[in-house]
């Protein structure tokens, strides 16, 4: 049993190395850094799912946050846009936190009434009518600011690794919202309150173009690593390649992904300490205590609700982290690629094949789906080109449409692991200790 | 102050909208409430169920188009609509054979369900997505209106007209079919009682003689039945494109909750809820204001209070309220 860890990596591992060896050393470099990120994620999902039994499907939401952390702590600022309106757009977001404050003390101040309800309301009414009208000229301004580059106030213009930690914050703070209206509550209200979180988290991605640029994107984001062409330009550089024997393109290219992995590999190792250290811990052991019987912990006198929102926003602020990373490694922010079955729906399939409440096996989970969600397509297209179509005329309809629907075996395939392990190995391939 | 117009206009954009779409989701939201009520879970598919009872429909549509066969007046689809539900309803119990019959003897906690569904939805999304591809179908032929804004406003003289398109006044008539016979069988066939028996009360249903699993079979066919047809009409007022029936699931899933899940009568309530809330706090008054206020007057602004890329957050907004203040939804539901 305990040998049954090194073995899986090993066979994983060699998924890997066959990409490189068989496809391209870049493209295997590419699924790895890829892999660690989704590991992350999944570590972030059985945080709270393995730990605490809480079930998010949300991802999505989390992640973007951390992606939105990225752009605005990283790129520089735009100087005109906040002339034309950067100061009285912070104004109005004060004013409308100001009011959704006001009306949280009122609730808590003013005695159960009629006269309560109405109150609130018109405090929350009032305040959001004066937060449009602050905010909606500034935002008209700010976005008209040479749309076609900017058209957006920009980032502080720090050190993106500092996004990270920030990223993961941002997701905390949202998961506090979620967590405390949605938590004590049945599980799958959670799940739902998660799922629609995470669609307003790209509503707000998609439309506020003066934050995040919307569907125009966000390019160009700093990089914690070198470029390449900086690389190929340096001396030190075309000497090691050539003491290699290596092609310099491609060799920089490998090298950048490399620095990018060993950051990667940095974060994982401190977070899967911190993880296996809080599992083993009093913590940890309360954790799984009340997971696996509520009732008997609550007896114990353990807030049961108070745990989970601690775990979920735990786990939420490593899916913030996870997201920052990897919007760090694509160097761009495009709203309108987060989609759910992408990047909610995955996550879990990674959790639930790793094992839940193992993050050994969540980080496995994390490289062996995101390697078979890439790796679906070519080998699908492979075989429906040479083995499902051989025997079909060259230009027979059905043939063209079976090779244009290739790209979505993925999702077939990816339901189809979920209900096998699912059914016939429900404690996924490491199981919890 | 022009009363008349001012109603035309709301009923235009807001009234006549917001009651199609709410009867598409209140059909949406009692598959979801009736698969909680008597299976206890829920249902993550459900969204990808309608998209495959639509798609279905919409292949036998455009076969029967091909033909030449048609409706006169009515959505050829009306014709496929019931291939459809067959081919939902085998879909869903060989579903159920396959994954869900397991975790049901074994007695599995509901989340494990819903886990197993996550699986059922990511096949039957990629089913839908490799048979029909991910792009926009339309499908709806026959008569486009009851009555358009020209005839309207030729024949009432107003300035506003009024567009009551056909597949709106179809969905509505086709919901409130569906709900009545749903009804009727729930309250007056032996069966329906003893699917209300089991959802109450599922021990003492089963010492009264019911046969669960005759209770579940019956309930998935009434499931892809409502789905087929809250997918088909969707389709039809809107169009046909798998991606948006699983963003549907949001709206649904607040609509069954808000009313309270497992209550058939309260997912009813939930969808025009969500839907009329969804409608009026995306659409932009200004028209209306106009109308209603002195002469010559114009708001300066669009009087809009979110915009329509917003409106998940409606759902979604409606939905943290009832879970704040009412857990159990507005007509009271299930348990906690």
């Amino acid at each position: 049993m305990i040998s049954r860890g090194p073995i899986f990596f090993a066979l994983v591992a060699l998924l890997f190395i066959g990409t490189g060896v068989l496809q391209s050393w870049d493209l295997a470099l590419r699924l790895l850094n890829m892999g660690m990120i989704s590991g992350i994620m999944a570590l972030g999902v059985n945080m709270q799912w393995g730990y605490a039994g809480l079930f998010n499907v949300g991802v999505m939401g989390f992640v973007a946050l951390g992606g939105l952390a990225a752009v605005l702590v990283s790129m520089p600022p735009v100087p005109e846009a906040w002339a034309a309106g950067g100061p009285r757009i912070l104004f109005g977001l004060l004013i409308g936190a100001a009011t959704i404050a006001a009306a949280i003390a009122l609730w808590t101040v003013l005695p159960r009434s009629r006269l309560r309800g109405l109150a609130i309301v018109v405090v929350l009414v009032g305040g959001y009518a004066i937060y449009r009208v602050v905010i909606l000229p500034a935002v008209a301004s700010v976005e008209s600011v040479n749309p076609s580059v900017s058209g957006y106030l920009g980032g502080l213009g720090l050190p993106i690794l500092l996004a990270w930690p920030v990223g993961g914050a941002l997701a905390a703070g949202a998961a506090w919202i979620i967590g405390k209206t949605a938590l004590g509550l049945r599980s799958d209200y959670l799940a739902i309150a998660t799922l629609g979180i995470s669609e307003i988290v790209i509503a707000i991605l998609k439309n506020e173009d003066w934050m995040s640029r919307g569907v125009k994107n966000v390019t160009g984001l700093p990089r914690p690593v070198p470029y390449e062409i900086d690389l190929q330009n340096a001396d030190w550089f075309r000497d090691l390649a050539d003491r290699i024997g290596v092609d310099v393109v491609t060799f920089s290219s490998i090298f950048v992904k490399l620095c990018y992995f060993g950051l990667f590999v940095a974060v994982t190792i401190i977070l899967i300490a911190l993880t296996q250290m809080a599992l083993n811990s009093p913590w940890g052991r309360m954790m799984r205590a009340i997971r696996d019987n509520e009732t008997a912990a609550e007896a114990m006198g353990k807030d049961v609700t108070r745990r989970h929102l601690q775990v979920f926003i735990l786990g939420s602020a490593v899916l913030g982290l996870a997201g920052a990373m990897m919007t760090t490694l694509d160097g761009l922010l495009s709203p309108t690629n987060y989609v759910p079955l992408r990047f909610t729906f995955l996550v879990w399939v990674m959790v639930i094949v790793g094992g839940s409440g193992n993050n050994w096996g969540a980080i496995l989970g994390g490289f062996l789906i995101y390697w078979c969600w890439e790796q679906v397509a070519p080998i699908g297209g492979w075989l429906m080109e040479n083995v499902v179509t051989a025997g079909m005329a060259e230009d027979s309809p059905l043939r063209a449409h079976l090779l244009d629907s290739v790209a979505h075996m993925r999702l077939l395939t990816m339901g189809l692991i979920l209900l096998l392990v699912l059914r016939f190995s429900p404690r996924g391939l490491l199981p919890e200790r | 102050m022009d009363f008349l117009n001012a109603f035309v206009a709301l009923a235009n954009f807001v009234i006549i909208p917001a009651t199609a779409y709410g009867a598409q989701l209140a059909l949406g939201a009692l598959g979801v409430t009736l698969i909680y009520g008597i299976l206890r879970f829920s249902n993550f598919a459900h969204g990808d169920t309608m998209a495959f009872g639509a798609m279905i429909t919409i292949l036998v549509t455009w076969g029967l188009q091909g033909m030449g066969v048609s409706l006169g007046p009515f959505p050829t689809a009306l014709l496929a609509l019931p291939v459809g539900i067959a081919a939902t309803a085998a879909y869903v119990l060989a579903t159920d054979r396959l994954v869900y019959r397991f975790y049901r003897r074994q007695k599995a906690k509901p989340i494990i369900f819903l886990i197993a569904s996550m699986g059922v939805m990511f096949i039957t999304n990629g089913v839908v997505r490799f048979i029909i591809g991910v792009d926009d179908q339309r499908f709806a032929d026959g008569e486009r209106f009851i009555i358009s804004a020209g005839t309207f406003r030729d024949l009432t003289g107003l300035e506003e007209g009024l567009a009551f398109r056909a597949t709106q006044g179809l969905t509505i008539v086709a919901a409130i079919i569906a709900v009545a016979l749903l009804f009727w069988f729930l309250n007056r066939t032996r069966t329906g009682k003893s699917m209300r028996a089991f959802s109450d009360n599922e021990d003492l249903a089963l010492l009264s003689g019911i046969n669960p699993e005759r209770v579940v079979v019956i309930t998935w066919l009434i499931v892809a039945a409502l789905a087929t047809l809250a997918g088909v009409l969707y389709g039809l007022d809107k169009s046909f494109k798998p991606f948006t029936y699983f963003q549907l699931l949001l709206p649904i899933f607040a609509s069954a909750i808000v009313g309270g899940l497992g209550n058939p009568l309260g997912a009813i309530l939930g969808g025009f809820l969500i839907a009329f809330s969804e409608v009026g706090v995306t659409y932009a008054f200004r028209k209306v204001a106009t109308y209603l206020g002195p002469e010559g007057w114009e708001p300066s602004g669009l009087l809009q209070l979110l915009s329509t890329d917003y409106k998940f957050a409606v759902s979604f907004g409606i939905l943290l309220i009832v879970l704040l203040f009412r857990p159990t939804g507005i007509m009271k539901g299930k348990a906690l």
